[in-house]
């Protein structure tokens, strides 16, 4: 790791429960700027939850997060200004029906003044160009295919400047032919220098993307290093276990 | 039939008026109750859940005539025993208030139940983008909700505008019991009710037209 680089998520003892059930029992992880991070592992292991507690989506119970400086667990720090800079993805898309692409991408940029209307428009064709979309400005979500759903998607978090990117599963609730599409725009996110946690079942997207690859399970990071390490030649018997079964 | 409505035409037209503004006022003030118990009832806070639930479950649990009674008889007399302070209220007052609290217990139950069928994927979208959730609510939850709110809100309306007549009770003069009174004058039940029945019938059926025409253009441009 590269240990010059600015560390833009600071994970420390993250711990969390809901109600008794502990999903994530002692995180500990440092993601370094314009680093992308893979999060593997079986389902119910927490690595969404570990995900959504970046941007404070699930309240933590117990450690501590701090992305870009500011401590998510201090009840000083507005949320909002954060997750302003935190950009997220997620496996149902959520993108606003009753808005038309433009708007859903407009909502937010115009909403909090980070830009005049001209401005955020200006801002949104550039990112629709950058996703393929620029022919879709007015259509509306449902007349979208699921892939190009989520790279609306992806352009609409790109519109509010993030320096961090996060991915819930982005493939996942897609059609096989359409999960190309998405990764190929993922790809040139990273290849910009974009800061990006992705959770992701797509071991192939990992192993040509990722800078460095977690393999959660029950609560921890079981194993942890480059793609070349952790896919190619795991060491604990969970993840082998793991990847025997998904390749 | 002819000299009935000749003769007492216009003292039931003037009657529908007084039921219309009655149900105008009530469904007004319905409304606001509805939204504010609506949105107490769906925020994350405990303490708001509750007192949104209590006045729902009370209200509910309440005949309105009960409702009514109490409102008009009930409240002067604590006033005045009980305060030692005057306290009047009209029949429109006493009747407004009942119909919006009857109204707007269960107008919160439309609420809080459209904005629950919201997928909470669009909250945490809105919420991930940096907007507060007050805004996200606005922007992105409470526009979806709506849509699928309508259709009960309209059949809310509806029952609500036939309620106003069991305000006859408390002496304000719409339309049934204005009917009571012609019918005292000219012993004339069948043709009178019949003609308070058809203009029920009329004002509701125009009413509904009305409303499914404003549902139509509401759902147009999407899908």
């Amino acid at each position: 790791m590269d240990a010059n680089k600015n560390v833009k998520i600071h994970v420390s003892h993250l711990q969390k429960s809901f109600g008794k059930l502990e999903v994530l029992k002692d995180i500990s992880y440092d993601v370094h700027e314009g680093e992308v991070v893979v999060i593997i592992g079986p389902s119910g292991s927490g690595k969404s939850t570990f995900l959504r507690c970046m941007n404070k989506l699930e309240e933590i119970s117990g450690g501590e997060i701090v992305v870009d400086g500011h401590n998510l667990t201090d009840r000083h720090v507005d949320i909002n200004k954060v997750r302003e800079n935190v950009g997220m993805v997620f496996q149902h898309f959520n993108l606003f029906p009753h808005m038309n692409v433009m708007q859903n991408l407009m909502l937010a940029p115009v909403d909090l003044k980070k830009a005049t209307k001209e401005k955020a428009r200006e801002r949104a064709l550039q990112m629709l160009r950058k996703v393929g979309m620029e022919d879709k400005a007015e259509a509306y979500p449902d007349q979208l295919s699921g892939g190009q759903k989520q790279r609306v998607a992806i352009a609409r978090a790109l519109c509010m400047t993030p320096d961090i990117m996060l991915f819930d599963e982005p493939t996942s609730a897609l059609d096989p032919e359409m999960v190309g599409e998405v990764l190929q725009v993922m790809k040139q996110l990273a290849a910009d220098g974009m800061t990006m946690v992705i959770v992701t079942h797509e071991m192939g997207f990992a192993r040509e993307v990722a800078d460095r690859v977690l393999f959660m399970d029950g609560g921890y990071i079981v194993e942890q290093g480059t793609p070349q390490e952790v896919l190619l030649n795991p060491k604990e018997p969970r993840t082998i276990d793991f990847l025997n079964k998904v390749l | 039939m002819i000299q009935i409505l000749s003769k007492y035409g216009q003292m039931l037209l003037f009657a529908m008026g007084q039921t219309l503004l009655l149900a105008l006022w009530g469904l007004f003030f319905a409304c606001i109750l509805g939204m504010i118990f609506g949105l107490l009832s769906v925020v994350r806070n405990k303490v708001c859940n509750v007192i949104a639930s209590i006045f729902v479950d009370v209200i509910r649990g309440v005949p309105m005539i009960v409702l009514a009674y109490f409102i008009f008889f009930g409240l002067p007399y604590a006033f005045k025993n009980f305060l030692g302070s005057k306290m009047t209220l009209t029949a429109l007052q006493a009747g407004t208030a009942a119909l919006a609290l009857n109204c707007g217990a269960y107008m919160a139950e439309i609420i809080r139940a459209g904005i629950q069928s919201v997928d909470p994927g669009q909250m945490e979208a809105a919420r991930s983008l940096g907007l507060p959730y007050w805004r996200a609510m606005v922007r992105v939850v409470l526009p979806q909700a709506i849509r699928t709110m309508i259709p009960s809100i309209i059949n809310q309306f509806i029952i609500t505008l036939k309620d106003t007549s069991i305000l006859s009770v408390i002496g304000f003069p719409e339309l049934v019991n204005t009917a009571k009174n012609v019918i005292a004058i000219s012993f004339k039940s069948f043709e009178v009710w019949g003609i308070v029945a058809v203009m029920y019938l009329i004002v509701i059926t125009i009413l509904s037209k009305i409303a499914k025409r404003l549902e139509r253009r509401l759902n147009r441009g999407r899908k």
